[in-house]
């Protein structure tokens, strides 16, 4: 699993790319809550265009995001997702707690009333 | 009929749960199953070696796991058992949104279901769990001439 961060305007942009289960969980657990706890980053930007596969596991990691952000006023958003990645969510019930978007620049763009 | 049978012995490390994954996809690209029945057997297989590593065995990586792979004709069977320390309420274990870890969603065993015809979990406390995953593989459509 490869991570690649951007930070602007206390907004994390994280691209995931490879496998997202509870061997590279861990690793985006801890590359979140860094920057949430060290940074301050209060908006989390997932983009998993290049993720090629998410199980139980990897669902777990991002939903533990969305809840740890939430008592802290940030939100989770996540972009550019694979329609079989999609469809594994779907099955989850995550895209009903956590918005989804086209790319990052929609995601980006809303919530900052622009 | 096709026949195959394949048992991998592995150590209980989350890097070798996507080496089982590898190990279905080929086995499905072999029996020419579709690209979405071989990304489902990736879920439900990556679900079951996980529970075996993650709760069976509470993530310590000292441990074996055991993956044995049955295809009969028209079914592939899939099991994964671990010696850790079982489950002492299977049909608790089993329900969605319930797990032992609040990061977790529960939805190991949903996956399981959904994506496979047939489960089934034997569990002894301190002995081990088996998970038991059937797939019916769709026959090829013969030709009327």
């Amino acid at each position: 699993m490869k991570l690649e961060k951007k930070i602007e305007r206390l907004t994390l942009f994280l691209r995931l790319d490879g496998e997202l289960d509870m061997h590279t969980a861990s690793k985006v657990r801890q590359a979140i809550d860094l920057e949430i706890e060290k940074r301050g980053i209060r908006t989390v930007i997932l983009n998993l265009q290049d993720v090629r596969f998410v199980d139980s596991s990897g669902l777990g990691v991002i939903i533990g995001r969305y809840k740890k952000l939430l008592p802290l006023g940030g939100k989770l958003k996540i972009t550019n997702v694979p329609p079989h990645i999609f469809k594994i969510m779907e099955l989850s019930g995550l895209p009903k707690i956590i918005n989804f978007y086209l790319d990052e620049a929609h995601a980006f763009e809303e919530g900052r009333g622009a | 009929m096709k026949t195959n049978q394949l048992n991998l012995t592995f150590s209980s490390i989350p890097e070798n749960v996507g080496i089982t994954r590898l190990l279905i996809a080929s086995i499905g690209a072999q029996l020419d199953l579709s690209l979405n029945d071989i990304e489902e057997l990736k879920v439900a297989v990556s679900e079951a070696v996980s529970n075996a590593i993650i709760h069976g065995y509470q993530n310590n990586p000292n441990y074996i796991v055991y993956l044995d792979l049955d295809i009969a004709g028209e079914i592939l069977k899939i099991v994964v058992k671990d010696e850790g320390c079982g489950i002492s309420n299977i049909e608790q274990a089993m329900q969605p949104a319930y797990s032992t870890d609040p990061e977790r969603m529960g939805l190991g065993f949903v996956f399981m279901q959904t994506f496979m015809d047939e489960l089934r979990v034997e569990s002894t406390l301190e002995v081990g769990t088996t998970v038991t995953m059937i797939k019916h593989l769709k026959q090829t459509p013969v030709s009327s001439h």
